[in-house]
């Protein structure tokens, strides 16, 4: 256990600390709000097949000595653009069509890396480093993420609607294709900027762990997103604490906090199907 | 001019032709049901009608000041629907979003058109309640309030009565025929159900694999293709699922 007051100097804190806990937060709230899309449209593959390709871009830019994240995040909205399209069309299905695709852009950008002999340098992506990202990157990736979140509060009518259900949707004239792709193209943006935090491994896990456990407790749309940008961005917070003290790797430590939310979430309506077996009848004699 | 008119169209599903030369138009003030064996083309026809597909081949065209995102339409309820976390009003207000690209945000005129809407279909109580969380025809309800937010024209109704026990697709029948009936509401409905269809629809659209039919109820009765389908049928007074007044008895 580390002792806290020795790492916090006032120093560590604006220089190091304080850039971290803002792009955290903002990569945080930008999660939860698309992973309760993707958990509801039940699409959560495309999270994971974009981390990949993202991962692979990463090695791939690092290799050939360009700039990782202004690189990464054009090539992953293409990638999610096409991944929204082979998941429409395809004649594998969805799932199958996004796994060979993320898999050869992975292979890909280890095999560059590999040729260039980067593998200490790349590994970082794979695991996170919030605490050691430049300035740079840092306004960056608050200014993306302020983006995301504009466009999801603009059009978050819009996303409700073709998340619930999309046939109705397109037969009153709203641009299905058209939100399903900025739906995937926040979700790149997002799964880029959270991988270079959290780790390519676990940035789709957390998108999607605030939103099941927002559904587990909420019954409004409105209230299922709130609670998850809430337990989102708790959990980054207890995680980040929990690293700095106890030494360990941020992403885990947060994903490891989601877990345990997510636990406490599952009681309460474990407990009520144990005392009132039948839910419909509760309901009804409210 | 009719809402809809479709003349000598083909319907394909995938590579398969399932309908050729099929003709007819959807006037206002119609009451049409749809009714086919499976397979028969049905669904596809309603996919053309809500513009999600092209026909083809033949024409389908929109009149009488209809536009294509003025249908409302009720759609089968899928998988995702039955376990999403939504209350009954955000359901409701999601019918009102035929505003455009540069509508972002509902307006007031738009939540009292739901607040209406609901009224109308008597499930105002239920409006803060989770929809997965309703009955089979309280979320039918629910549906039917939202189509009837996106359109003051004309109504789509895909199976509506799949899954609803007998009293509660009557109380449906009930609701369609005070749409119909009090708000002016055009309706199309595709059913299995050929009986009562013939007793609460105006015209039916019968399309089979190898003859089809279109005409008034009184036509169908006596055409070759109905007596097939109604076979005995008609005769029965009683119908386990419209139990209330039967057009056909009410004329007699
Ligand atoms: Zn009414
Ligand atoms: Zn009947």
């Amino acid at each position: 256990m580390n002792d806290l007051s020795a790492i916090l100097t006032p120093e560590y804190i604006s220089v190091i600390l304080l850039p971290a806990l803002i792009a955290g937060i903002a990569v945080s709230l930008c999660s939860s709000l698309l992973g309760v899309s993707l958990v509801l449209k039940r699409c959560s593959m495309i999270g994971d097949g974009l981390s990949h390709v993202g991962y692979g871009t990463l090695c791939i830019a690092i290799a050939m000595g360009w700039a990782p994240m202004k690189v990464t995040v054009p090539v992953v909205i293409a990638a999610a653009y096409i991944l929204l399209r082979l998941s429409e069309s395809s004649r594998l299905g969805g799932d199958t069509a996004i796994a060979l695709f993320s898999a050869s852009a992975l292979a890909l950008g280890i095999f560059a890396s590999s040729k260039a002999n980067l593998t200490t340098d790349v590994s970082h992506y794979m695991f996170g480093s919030i605490l050691a990202m430049s300035r740079s990157d840092v306004i960056f990736s608050v200014i993306l993420s302020v983006c995301v979140l504009l466009v999801y509060l603009l059009f978050y009518d819009k996303i409700f609607a073709v998340t619930f259900d999309e046939n109705f949707a397109r037969a009153t004239g709203l641009n299905v294709r058209f939100y399903n792709l900025m739906i995937a193209v926040l979700t790149a943006v997002t799964v880029v900027l959270g991988m270079m935090m959290m780790g390519a491994l676990l940035i789709s896990s957390l998108m999607i762990f605030p939103a099941v456990t927002a559904m587990r407790l909420c019954k409004r749309f409105r209230a299922v997103v709130l609670t998850a940008v809430a337990v989102s961005v708790s959990c980054f917070l207890i995680g980040l604490l929990f690293s700095l003290w106890f030494d360990t790797a941020v992403g885990a430590s947060v994903i490891l906090v989601n877990l345990l939310f997510y636990i406490i979430s599952s009681v309460p309506a474990a407990l009520l199907r144990k005392i009132q077996p039948n839910g419909n009848e509760r309901t009804k004699s409210r | 001019m009719a809402y809809i008119t479709c003349e000598d169209i083909t319907l394909r599903y995938e590579s398969l032709t399932v309908q050729e030369h099929l003709s007819f138009t959807v006037r206002k003030g119609d009451y049409l049901c749809i009714v086919g064996e499976n397979g028969s083309g049905k669904s596809t026809l309603m996919k053309c009608l809500l513009g999600l597909k092209s026909v083809d081949a033949g024409t389908l065209t929109f009149g009488d000041g209809l536009k294509r995102n003025e249908i409302g339409y009720l759609p089968q309820q899928s998988q995702i629907q039955r376990s999403f976390p939504a209350s009954v009003r955000e359901v409701v207000l999601s019918g009102c979003l035929n505003g455009g690209f540069f509508h972002p945000f509902y307006t007031k005129a738009d939540k009292a058109r739901a607040a209406e809407q609901m009224q109308c279909l008597n499930i105002t109580a239920l409006a803060d309640r989770c929809y997965r969380e309703l009955s089979g025809g309280q979320q039918q309800r629910v549906l039917l309030a939202r189509a009837l937010c996106a359109t003051k024209k004309l109504l789509l109704l895909d199976e509506p009565l799949t899954g609803l026990d007998p009293l509660v697709a009557t109380e449906l029948y009930a609701i369609l025929r005070h749409i119909h009936e009090e708000h002016g509401i055009t309706i199309i409905m595709i059913t299995h159900d050929v009986e009562c269809a013939v007793r609460h629809a105006k015209t039916i659209l019968h399309i089979g694999k190898k003859d089809s039919f279109f005409g008034s109820c009184a036509e169908y009765e006596k055409s070759e293709l109905g007596k097939r389908f109604l076979g005995e049928n008609t005769e029965q007074e009683h119908c386990e699922n419209c139990a209330h007044g039967h057009r056909k008895e009410a004329s007699e």
